[in-house]
């Protein structure tokens, strides 16, 4: 009961530490922004870890903090193999080889207007759909290993990046085209020094769409079927034996991954296209 | 008009490869049961075969090209199998029935649905918070966009499970999925579209003396329809895909994620395109009509399309 009350205690804390935080002058500043959410978070940290040990919930339905923190540091080294298999290989192949695929595709579609008409309402459709679904056919086709993961997550990274390039490749205006014309440029001249710049945030926007679906894509796929290491695979087995504080170390590692995959993109965006209005700020 | 046209040659052309990719893909299939039937086939042994090319294959033997399309267990399904068997699972069979598509589709239909509304709603209201309360923008708004970059598809086993285990199972597992999945994006859509007015038009109000409701009522909630409704078209997708995988996990008997784990247990090929195509028409269908009650609000709200 102390624990609870302790709880309610902490929670009140953080809350009013943070609307003093919000409220006061310096909340602009750049320490203060992040420090809020970090409160929050932590805040939310110790009342999970408080309310699980004082209401006793059982610690195989849900896992205290300190528990799953344990066994994070306890299985590093497995940990790190199936992020090696399921990020490193599955994630990242299936992404380079999508991203590049749907860029490359992306420039033959727009030297024709009427492939362009076509394929857009197309790539808009699928984009929209639960390509998941895929993924147990990929892995009969592929096989078990880490290859058809990485060809379901070329199958969802495809068409919402395809959208992205194309409709970024036709961002130039018309007087800038004929600037180019008029200097005298050839098609690959004008693609690399006018076209393809200012194309580069809606690339980067697909790029950046796309880390979140590749991580999915390669997590499910392996509900369906892997060798026995993996991130997916780690955490069916470990529900199927209510090892929940294992699932809850996979999943910190799949958060940690995604926003440093997604952190990443955007710091190449940023140098990328340091010129545009978004990023001057 | 013209666009029409572009759009359905893609589509035969996406068609046209697809037969082509089915003869490559189940030539070796194809070949086996010919042989065992007695048919004169060039190798002649399966293992002879295996270490030839698919298209190597195809080209010694010709006569075997138009059975590609119609076996029973192809690796590749033609588009026509596809389609006659949703047409079989659909059309043709008892709703009721278990074999039937329209009933597995209502299953998934109705946990997304369900909880595509509580994560919606979940969602409108958490953004109401945010924009009104500069705590919670700061606290709790980083978190939301950081959601949208991990994978949080990864907790759906583990919910059904725990879930499970306290006794709650049916519906609610999944539409607990579904409504998470579709709780962030609404959340920051919604925040986005409720921040959209301007300073003049905030300070207009100000002028008409309107308090913070009205702001809200008159203001705020209006010219965020456009914004609610691009976050509820992504909200929907996810939450399909979180109630489909939802069903994964438990080894559900009913549901379209069902009809893929078992199509994909017994290589029941046909089955898993078909089930496949039923989620796509069904996202799709959704969709759509998420962008028709757009339309429509936005029409009775004065906004040019």
């Amino acid at each position: 009961m102390i624990l609870v009350i302790l709880a309610i205690l902490v929670w009140c804390l953080g809350w009013w530490l943070n609307s003093r935080l919000a409220n006061s002058p310096a909340s602009k500043t750049r320490a203060v922004q992040l420090l809020v959410p970090a409160i929050f978070g932590i805040t939310v940290l110790l009342v999970w870890e408080l309310l699980v040990r004082g209401l006793e919930v059982s610690l195989v339905i849900l896992p205290a903090p300190s528990v799953i923190a344990e066994r994070f540091m306890a299985s590093l080294p497995i940990l790190w193999e199936d992020f090696a298999q399921t990020i490193l290989k599955g994630a990242l192949g299936g992404y380079v080889i999508g991203c590049g695929a749907a860029f490359l595709t992306a420039i033959l579609v727009d030297r024709s207007d009427f492939l362009r008409r076509g394929l857009l309402p197309v790539g808009n459709f699928v984009a929209a759909l639960p390509i998941v679904g895929t993924a147990p056919i990929l892995v009969m086709w592929f096989g078990f290993d880490w290859q058809s993961k990485a060809a379901v997550v070329v199958v969802m990274v495809f068409f919402p990046m395809l959208v992205n390039t194309v409709a970024g490749l036709r961002e130039t205006s018309a007087m800038q085209r004929d600037l180019m014309q008029t200097y005298a440029a050839t098609y690959w001249q004008s693609f690399f020094k006018l076209r393809l710049p200012a194309a580069l945030p809606f690339v980067f926007n697909g790029l950046k769409i796309s880390t979140t679906l590749a991580l999915i894509g390669a997590i499910v796929a392996e509900f369906f079927g892997s060798p026995t290491v993996g991130m997916g695979f780690r955490i069916s087995t470990s529900v199927g034996q209510l090892a929940l504080d294992m699932v809850w170390a996979e999943i910190v590692v799949a958060a940690l991954a995604g926003s440093a995959f997604y952190g990443l993109v955007a710091l190449i965006e940023k140098s990328f296209t340091f010129w545009h209005p978004s990023q001057r700020g | 008009m013209k666009s029409l046209i572009a759009v359905l040659t893609v589509l035969a052309a996406i068609i046209a490869l697809w037969y082509a990719a089915c003869v490559p893909m189940n030539i070796k299939g194809v070949l086996d049961q010919a042989e065992r039937a007695g048919a004169e086939v060039t190798p002649a042994t399966a293992k002879a075969r295996r270490d030839m090319s698919e298209i190597g294959l195809v080209a010694k033997n010709t006569f075997a090209i138009n059975e590609t399309w119609v076996q029973d267990r192809p690796r590749l399904p033609a588009p026509h199998q596809v389609a006659v068997e949703l047409w079989e699972t659909t059309v043709e069979k008892k709703i009721t029935s278990k074999r039937s598509l329209i009933y597995h589709a209502q299953v998934t239909l109705s946990a997304t649905l369900l909880g595509f509304a509580i994560g919606t709603g979940l969602g409108i209201l958490l953004a109401v918070g945010i924009v009104h309360s500069r705590v919670m923008d700061m606290s709790v708004m980083p978190w939301a966009i950081v959601s949208q970059t991990i994978p949080i598809i990864a907790l759906a086993p583990m919910i059904i499970v725990v879930l499970y285990s306290i006794g709650v199972q049916g519906i609610i597992p999944k539409a607990v999925i579904s409504a998470y999945l579709s709780f962030f994006p609404v959340v920051v859509g919604m925040v986005k579209g409720l921040r959209a007015p301007d300073a003049m038009q905030l300070d207009l109000l100000k002028t008409y003396n309107a308090n913070t409701n009205q702001g809200f009522w008159k203001l705020r909630l209006p010219s965020s329809m456009p914004y609610l409704f691009a976050s509820l078209k992504i909200g929907i997708a996810a939450s399909l895909v979180g109630a489909i995988v939802g069903e994964l996990p438990t080894g559900a008997v009913a549901g379209l994620g069902a009809r893929l784990l078992a199509g994909s247990y017994y290589g029941q090929t046909v089955q898993i395109w078909s089930a496949l195509f039923a989620a796509a028409i069904l996202a799709a269908a959704l969709v759509a009509l998420l962008g028709l009650i757009e339309k429509l609000v936005l029409n009775r709200m004065g906004v040019r399309a």
